[in-house]
């Protein structure tokens, strides 16, 4: 719905509520996204060379395209000045590995735009994060291409100039499949092979500090989600800072499960949703087929997000001690 | 044994899911979610046509047709246990929950064809299960597709609020939305559900 439609000719502006204004829009919103998002970025462009700018822009640039190409369809106004197609396309890039043919990023990119969120009916309509199913249609689609690592620049000095780039595995697929634990500092930094954005713990960090003092994303979903992770790794008798710092995880719960379109809105369905977020992400890293489980727990916690919703609206001022959520 | 019970189950319901990962029971999935009381009323239905055929089916192959020859009347003898437990299912329905049955309309006869439960029947027997293990296996199966069916339910009164393209509104988004919920399910690809439970 177009506020503009609610025009009224003598220039005064009919709307539903909520009519108190404060200046922060969707594009200030997505903006302070992307700035938070810069840290780990430039980390993953300096861990991972050149090639990792080219995925970025090539990810972004089919993100935008996509969006655009879609409202020139609906015939609707250009709305990649929102931002939130730079987002999708930016977070989609992040979780890539670095090296990938430049095609793919793009494919990923349409699928997330056109199929993630599009057919849904556009911004704020979306069930599942754009960027996540991006991701998993590429997991599903090109296996093999989306679990070929690099080492990061500096890991392998010894073996400068006889090589442009070499493969290698993530900290969690060393620990699941050779019983390697990497050491904590590498995994704090980023050194270590893994996607494109999510290895420096410290650059996804720096973001996230950002995102909360600005009060775009709140404290519930990460924490409940971080909380999670360390007591289950805990309770496996794992180092809970290595679950923490490893694999996509950072990523996905200051950025991803924050969404405020696929992800819970009320206070306790925050809560609910970061806790089974969690849950499900040490499930399927511990017993799953796939060393990693980020992008599948937050997509099937987006699929419960209506009923969570559902029972966990919280009460109507005045309603009495029943909930009339309905 | 009961290491083997468990595995079944958390197959059936979660890993091998009969809606998400089979395809099998779309037609009610897409037909009977449009509520989330509807979808309830569905899976219950389903779950218990479901166990009951199972297990009957399952005693009809190994002491009617396989000791009389006549496997290749399985379809036909299995199809007649379905339609009459669906029968039933309808006349309790009638009696109990007249709202429901009026709700659930053409669809609960279709139970008769829902191939997720002539599906569930018939993989018992190509697994060779035994009947504590096809009794396993069914309520597995049930509970997922009450699974799918609930969140399917969840999601679509969500998408009654979109603003879903024309051409795409009601079934066509909502297989667009089985597809994802598909692609989400494969986190719980190769589970090794024995290593879970320690057996």
């Amino acid at each position: 719905m177009n506020i503009d439609q609610h025009l009224d000719p003598s220039g005064l502006s009919l709307a539903p509520s909520p009519h108190f204004r404060n200046g922060i829009t969707v594009r200030s919103l997505m903006l302070d996204v992307v700035i938070a998002l810069l840290p780990a970025t430039v980390a993953g462009i300096y861990f991972f060379g050149m090639d990792a700018a080219l995925v970025t822009a090539s990810a972004i640039g089919g993100a935008l395209a996509t969006e655009a190409g879609i409202a020139r369809l609906r015939g609707e106004p250009i709305s990649i000045r929102d931002g939130s197609a730079l987002v999708t396309g930016l977070l989609l890039a992040l979780c890539l590995p670095p090296g990938v043919p430049l095609w793919l990023p793009v494919v990923g990119a349409i699928f997330a735009i056109a199929v993630g969120k599009a057919l849904f009916g556009g911004l704020g309509m979306n069930i599942f994060n754009p960027a996540l199913v991006g991701r998993a249609f590429l997991v599903a689609s090109f296996p093999t291409l989306m679990t070929t690592w690099r080492w990061p620049v500096g890991s392998g000095d010894w073996m400068a100039g006889e090589f442009d780039a070499l493969s290698t595995a993530t900290p969690l697929d060393l620990l699941r499949y050779e019983g390697v634990m990497t050491p904590l500092t590498d995994l704090f930094v980023g050194r270590v092979g893994g996607s494109l954005g999510e290895t420096s713990v410290l650059a996804l960090l720096l973001g996230a500090a950002y995102l909360l003092a600005r009060g775009v994303i709140d404290w519930r979903i990460p924490t409940a989600y971080l909380g999670t992770v360390a007591v289950l790794a805990g309770l496996f008798g794992v180092n809970p800072l290595f679950h923490l710092f490893a694999g996509s995880l950072m990523l996905g719960a200051f950025y991803m499960a924050t969404d405020y379109v696929s992800g819970a809105v009320t206070p306790g369905g925050r809560v609910v949703f970061g806790i089974g977020c969690g849950v499900l992400t040490m499930l399927i890293r511990i017993y799953g087929g796939y060393p990693e489980g980020v992008t599948f727990a937050i997509l099937l916690m987006n699929a419960a997000v209506p009923l969570i919703e559902r029972f966990t609206a919280p009460r109507r001022l005045g309603g009495g001690g029943e909930s009339s959520a309905h | 044994m009961a290491s083997e019970l468990i595995v079944i189950f958390v197959g059936a319901a979660l890993i091998n899911n009969v809606v998400l990962m089979q395809f099998l029971g779309i037609c009610p999935l897409l037909g009977v979610s449009r509520t989330l009381s509807m979808a309830k009323g569905m899976g219950a239905a389903v779950i218990f046509v479901m166990a009951i055929s199972s297990m009957v089916t399952w005693g009809l192959q190994h002491y009617v047709l396989e000791p009389m020859s006549i496997e290749y009347m399985q379809t036909v003898a299995f199809i007649l246990v379905i339609a009459t437990l669906v029968q039933f299912v309808e006349m309790v329905m009638l009696r109990y929950s007249p709202a429901l049955y009026r709700a659930l309309g053409v669809y609960l006869p279709l139970i008769t064809t829902n191939c997720a439960i002539m599906g569930v029947a018939l993989l018992n027997i190509r697994d060779n299960y035994g009947f504590i293990e096809t009794v396993s296996h069914a309520v597995g199966s049930g509970l997922g597709f009450i699974l799918a069916i609930i969140l399917f339910a969840g999601i679509r009164e969500r998408l009654e609020r979109a603003d879903v393209p024309a051409p795409m509104r009601g079934t066509p988004i909502a297989l667009v939305v089985a597809a994802l919920l598909s692609m989400a399910f494969m986190g719980f690809a190769g589970f090794g559900v024995a290593d879970m439970f320690g057996l």
